[in-house]
């Protein structure tokens, strides 16, 4: 790991904070726009325009959730068609043993079953949570006022134009209501 | 500012949805103060020591339901289905107002929805809890239950996958997975903040664990926000399939009475129209108590009174049509049927029924009443009676009479089913308490969301 001679560990970034939605999401515009781009935002509500201010136009949650939904239904179908017609028929009154008319409920709450597990836990895990730690928690503010009303925009120490004097100034500049360093 | 823009402040509510007076901060401290240091009102603990009771009730009703039987219910042949079935409907529906507003008023982007989906959600899944222990108790032999489940056993046998029975079993279980986790994820956020002004360091530990490290990060908004509304967009279909299942539980068989096509629809509008009675029953106490008339205002209410006048009238057509095809369709059967409901031996339940669901929330259409919270509660108390009724009369008035004479016979619940019905309000009223108790029960990142919504419509003009 690399060190400087005088802080004995390199932080993980400066956090600027600012005051209202409207803000935060033009300094994020503007960090973006000077060539930043290991930068994050945190707000106590979800801000629109904030994700792509960030450089996070789109995420792929409803291509996972489609996905998995798909499979859900297949799974409930097959489950019914395999078991019903295949496994063990019944035979009553000579009616079809693949009668997949009465296998739809079935089909269809297995899909809404499966999907809506992975638009909860698959969006937790493509959030990295659970997560026990993280260094922006160092913060006294961010702690404070994060899930009230405060808001947040921190650019990594390891980002390629990170300057701890210079990002400094450059988030000073946006209108930040303070800028301290976030302790790894 | 163009003409549509004048055009949609005209149509703005003039009770607005959030007093005016609230900044984000001011929001956060009064919805978190209600669990962290807030006294509760005293009403809270008497409240709490009745529900506590009636858990006591139902877990002595289920001890001796377990060691002697369903015989100690009043359930016999004919009547195989009684008070535990017409609890089970009742309480199912009862639940899906929350589903309805968190899910579908979600997607219709009614704003009206966030001061009171958190705890009608947390109603759905307590609902849910007390519908889904009747089909589970009600077997002969509850300890395999698990028989029910497709499972590979030593018998090598299957569960009829043709029956409605069997999808039930699916379609609750989904509801009750998709509800708990629907609640769940619009929760997180919120015990975040609550993790980071928690003082007590066990409280603390309890937030931190079960907000998972949640930090606001604006990506994981992205993802967080798109989730909801597919998870929205899942519970909506999933709603109206979980009650047209519960309704082919009759509309399958061929019992009179039962084998109709309007159930599905009539029972999804029933299910709404309890729900949102119970809501209110809920509402209005909570509102009051914990004083949040600045968040859940008249506008609120009477928007509630509204969703209940219309499912109301649906539910009245429903009844108007049974009647009307058990005599055009020309069954003898139908017919016998339709008359012994009116006028035979359970005739006051249907008369009590048409009183309860059709004609007093015919009260709902002045807004006087709708606006008066003291009147609106008792009319949400009569409808909940009401869709009782409606269950009964359906269940009980329909197999106590079927084709032959010779297997006709009337029923009446016993001393042990309404000790389990009691038994189960005390437990909807005990995990009901505990969440006002315990979790934040207002949204209240949404709650921000709609500030900053109504900031931005003030700054337009």
């Amino acid at each position: 790991m690399h060190s400087d001679h005088d802080t004995p560990e390199k932080p993980f970034g400066l956090m600027a904070e600012f005051d209202s939605p409207e803000s935060i999401v033009d300094a994020a515009q503007k960090t973006y726009d000077a060539g930043y781009r290991k930068i994050e935002a945190y707000s106590p509500f979800p801000v629109h325009g904030l994700d792509e201010a960030v450089g996070f136009p789109s995420n792929r949650v409803s291509l996972m959730v489609l996905i998995c939904g798909l499979t859900g239904a297949s799974t409930g179908f097959l489950l019914q068609a395999v078991s019903m017609a295949y496994h063990y028929p019944y035979m009553i009154g000579g009616r079809p043993e693949m009668s997949w008319p009465m296998f739809i409920p079935i089909t269809f709450e297995c899909g809404i079953l499966f999907a809506a597990f992975s638009a909860v836990f698959g969006m937790f895990a493509m959030n990295g949570l659970p997560m026990p730690y993280h260094p922006v928690f160092n913060v006294k503010e961010f702690t404070e006022r994060v899930g009230r009303d405060g808001f947040f925009l921190t650019v990594e120490s390891s980002d390629d134009r990170y300057d701890a004097d210079e990002t400094r100034k450059f988030l000073e500049g946006l209108g930040a209501k303070n800028v301290c360093v976030v302790e790894p | 500012m163009s003409t549509t823009d004048v055009r949609l402040r005209d149509l703005e509510p003039k009770v607005p949805l959030l007093e005016h007076g609230h900044d984000y901060a001011s929001l956060t401290d009064k919805i978190a103060e209600i669990v962290d240091t807030k006294p509760h009102p005293k009403i809270w603990f008497v409240l709490f020591a009745i529900s506590s009771c009636g858990v006591l009730l139902l877990l002595y009703a289920l001890g001796l339901l377990f060691t002697k039987g369903v015989g100690i219910w009043g359930v016999m042949i004919p009547v195989g289905w009684g008070w535990d079935i017409i609890n089970f409907v009742w309480w199912i529906g009862i639940g899906h107002a929350g589903t309805l507003i968190s899910a579908i008023l979600l997607l219709f982007h009614q704003d009206w929805r966030t001061s009171i989906n958190r705890f009608a959600e947390a109603m759905t899944l307590f609902a849910v809890v007390c519908a889904g222990m009747y089909p589970l108790i009600h077997m002969g032999r509850p300890w395999v239950a698990y028989f029910i489940m497709p499972y590979p056993n030593s018998m090598a046998l299957w569960p009829q996958f043709r029956s409605p029975l069997v999808w039930d079993v699916f379609a609750i279980s989904t509801y009750a997975s998709v509800s708990l986790l629907f609640w769940y994820t619009g929760l997180v956020p919120d015990l975040a903040a609550m993790r980071d002004r928690a003082k007590n360091k066990l409280a603390k530990y309890a937030f931190a664990i079960f907000s998972l490290g949640w930090r606001g990060s604006a990506r994981h908004w992205s993802r967080y926000e798109t989730s909801y509304l597919l998870l929205a967009g899942l519970s909506t279909p999933l709603v109206v399939s979980v009650h047209s299942v519960v309704s082919f539980d009759f509309a399958v068989g061929i019992i009179p009475g039962w084998h109709t096509t309007i159930f599905p629809p009539y029972f999804v509008a029933g299910a709404v129209y309890a729900g949102f009675a119970m809501v209110l029953i809920l509402a209005i106490p909570i509102r009051h108590l914990y004083n949040l008339k600045d968040m859940i205002t008249m506008k609120h209410i009477d928007n509630m009174a509204k969703v209940m006048l219309v499912t109301g009238l649906v539910v009245f057509y429903g009844y108007l049509m049974e009647a009307f095809f058990a005599w055009y369709s020309g069954s003898l059967w139908e017919r016998a049927m339709m008359a012994h409901r009116t006028f035979g031996y359970y005739g006051w339940s249907y008369w009590a029924l048409i009183l309860c669901n059709g004609l007093c929330p015919q009260l709902l259409w002045f807004s006087a009443i709708r606006r008066n919270t003291y009147a609106l509660f008792a009319i949400s108390i009569v409808v909940s009676i009401g869709m009782w009724l409606e269950r009964y009369v359906i269940v009980v008035t329909s197999l106590a009479r079927d084709y032959l004479p010779s297997s006709w016979g009337n029923y009446h619940g016993s001393l042990w089913d309404q000790a389990t019905f009691l038994g189960t309000m005390g437990l909807f009223l005990f995990l009901f308490l505990l969440f006002v108790r315990f979790v934040p029960m207002i949204s209240s990142f949404e709650l921000k969301m709609l500030l900053d919504k109504q900031k931005h419509h003030g700054k337009a003009h």
